[in-house]
């Protein structure tokens, strides 16, 4: 068997490696740590928005509790990597799995309900974790289930570890970034594959997906729980990111954000899970610490943004951006015709 | 060979298929009404869409009814819609290669058997080529590829010509012609286009208001004076 590739997927994958040896290499040595922290946040809002376009870009399944997936995710690892020792990379895969089943037990009213039903579920769902969150909070080494202790002075907290050869920040910000791609490729993986083909199928018609035997129920959990672990994975990440870890830090409106930014970017591609990540982390970070601007005036920005992508870019910035260039190349070139004039004579 | 025997579906207060028992013998038949007659009613029962109230159904001496509806695939029936359903996001090799992954064909025969169905009707766009950017007769090129992959025993195709101009619908009716032959499978047509029933079915059934009204060979069932009176009703033209 011979393996061809093509120019457009060598090319694509030259961007890609070009893009992770930037990410990787030349953004720690030009940017302060505060610009490494946001860009760590960024990578694991990457995943958590990749999950969401796997639900909503390949099923059509709309989920509004991806950050409260996120947030038990932030649970599940501060937890267990205060109360065992396990290795770093097995703790992610343990909280990846443990939060996928979490994920797929909240989806399961999707294999009954669609649409707008499905999204006010999995809101309630959010809200309902907000509320569980803010009673029980982080644990933070302490005894029980829910390894909380009163008793701490919050400076003697222990934060939670990070990987061994990834203490520091931007040793942490590379770790996530090889995680955060790696979730993406298993991703681009799914939907190339069968799952990928069944998935496209259901969002064209789910009678027409029945009719050739695809199994409804197993793919749309397929992809809840493929959703689940990469934000589950996310969410530990995240744990080790923060250190300490607080409830405050979840609310419900951020599941609305991370779906608004998810649609702004694109759902239907990996890059628009990168932009989502960017306007989702980039953005505050820019307005509030380096603007000095209040990040709310952001959620107008998102607001109108969710709106030209509803009316206008189904596939949102990833897909419209480059139209809009080539629209505005032609428009120059032929700005610059009428000033030049007709070339050569007639004949 | 399928055979219908007393089906009955009923909707609330309404009864598309009113008792109906027919024997569509095999090669290619051709299922004819009026709009409203039943005719994708019945396909929706054949693919387990729509439970019916009463009767069977038995094709090639298995009993379809009993079998859940993502496994009829795996036996080996296929069907198209009315509206086309090729999937726009994929190409049109993942359009066909889909169904062959859920039909319990061989992985390995895959690319082979996909290409093959490709080739079959007679598609010369690439197989790399995404669905979304094909003209309508392309399109449904790509349907009648996706049910004719992977050793099926029964293709259902619900109106394949609906909003395709009258030169087209030679192709497909060439297409369609070929596949008990070639394919190995059944195919019974629903199809308001007279012209592409008469080329391609050697039998056909009209029902009308849910019964059967005639069946028989098509030339003999389209001079059927309760088919004629079926298509174009009873009053005096004056």
């Amino acid at each position: 068997m011979s393996l061809t590739i093509d120019r457009a997927t060598a090319l694509r994958s030259a961007i890609i490696v070009a893009l992770l040896a930037f990410v990787l290499v030349a953004i720690p040595h030009f940017v302060g740590a505060d610009w490494i922290t946001t860009f760590t946040s960024v990578a694991i809002y990457t995943v958590v928005a990749g999950g969401f376009g796997v639900l909503y870009g390949r099923v059509g399944m709309i989920s509004l509790g991806q950050v409260a997936l996120l947030s038990i995710g932030c649970w599940v690892g501060t937890r267990l990597a205060y109360a065992t020792s396990i290795p770093f990379p097995l703790l992610l895969l343990v909280v990846g799995g443990i939060t996928c089943v979490i994920g797929v037990i909240v989806g399961l009213p999707a294999l009954r309900l669609s649409g707008l039903y499905l999204a006010l579920i999995t809101l309630m769902f959010a809200g309902a974790t907000t509320v569980v969150l803010s009673t029980t909070d982080f644990p933070n080494g302490g005894h029980g289930f829910l390894g909380r202790t009163t008793n701490v002075d919050l400076s003697g907290l222990a934060p939670v570890r990070r990987p061994s050869w990834a203490v520091a920040d931007t040793a942490y910000y590379r770790y996530t970034v090889i995680v955060a791609a790696l979730m993406l490729l298993l991703v681009l993986l799914h939907v190339a594959g069968k799952p990928g083909r069944a998935w496209a199928s259901i969002r064209e018609s789910e009678p027409a997906a029945l009719a050739a035997g695809v199994n409804i129920t197993l793919y749309k959990m397929w992809a809840f729980a493929l959703a689940s672990f990469m934000t589950g994975v996310a969410g530990c990440l995240l744990a080790a990111q923060i250190g300490v870890p607080r409830a405050i830090t979840f609310q419900t409106q951020d599941s609305l954000t991370l779906a608004a930014t998810a649609l702004i970017g694109g759902i239907f591609s990996i890059w628009g899970a990168i932009v989502a990540g960017v306007f989702n982390q980039l953005l505050p970070f820019v307005f509030q610490v380096q603007w000095g601007v209040n990040p709310n005036f952001l959620l107008i920005i998102f607001g109108a943004g969710l709106l030209q992508v509803l009316l206008t870019a189904p596939g949102g910035l990833v897909e419209q951006f480059p139209k809009d260039m080539a629209n505005l190349g032609r428009l120059v070139l032929h700005g610059i015709r009428k000033l030049t004039g007709p070339r050569g004579g007639a004949s | 060979m399928i055979e219908v025997t007393g089906l009955t579906v009923r909707f609330a207060g309404v009864t598309p298929i009113d008792d109906m028992s027919v024997v569509f013998p095999g090669g290619t038949c051709g299922l004819l009404g009026p709009n409203g007659a039943g005719k994708t009613t019945f396909f929706n029962v054949m693919s387990g869409f729509v439970k019916p109230a009463s009767g069977s159904i038995t094709a090639f001496g298995e009993n379809l009814l009993k079998m859940a509806d993502f496994r009829r695939a795996r036996w080996g029936l296929r069907r198209t819609f009315q509206t086309e359903m090729a999937i726009e996001q994929l190409s049109i090799f993942d359009n066909v290669a889909m169904i062959h992954e859920h039909s319990g064909a061989k992985r390995s025969s895959r690319r082979a058997d996909v290409l093959a169905a490709i080739e079959f009707v007679g598609l010369t766009a690439p197989p790399k080529a995404k669905v979304g950017g094909l003209g309508a007769r392309e399109r449904r090129l790509v349907e009648i590829a996706r049910a004719v992959v992977g050793r099926p025993r029964l293709v259902l195709l619900d109106e394949p010509a609906a909003g395709l101009p009258d030169e087209e619908t030679g192709h497909l009716a060439e297409v369609i012609k070929k596949i008990p032959g070639q394919v190995g499978a059944m195919v019974i047509l629903v199809e308001h286009d007279m012209s592409l029933v008469s080329a391609c079915c050697e039998t056909a059934a009209v029902v009308d208001f849910g019964k059967l009204i005639a069946s028989g060979p098509t030339a003999e069932v389209l001079r059927d004076e309760h088919v004629v009176r079926a298509y174009l009703g009873t009053e005096d033209v004056l």
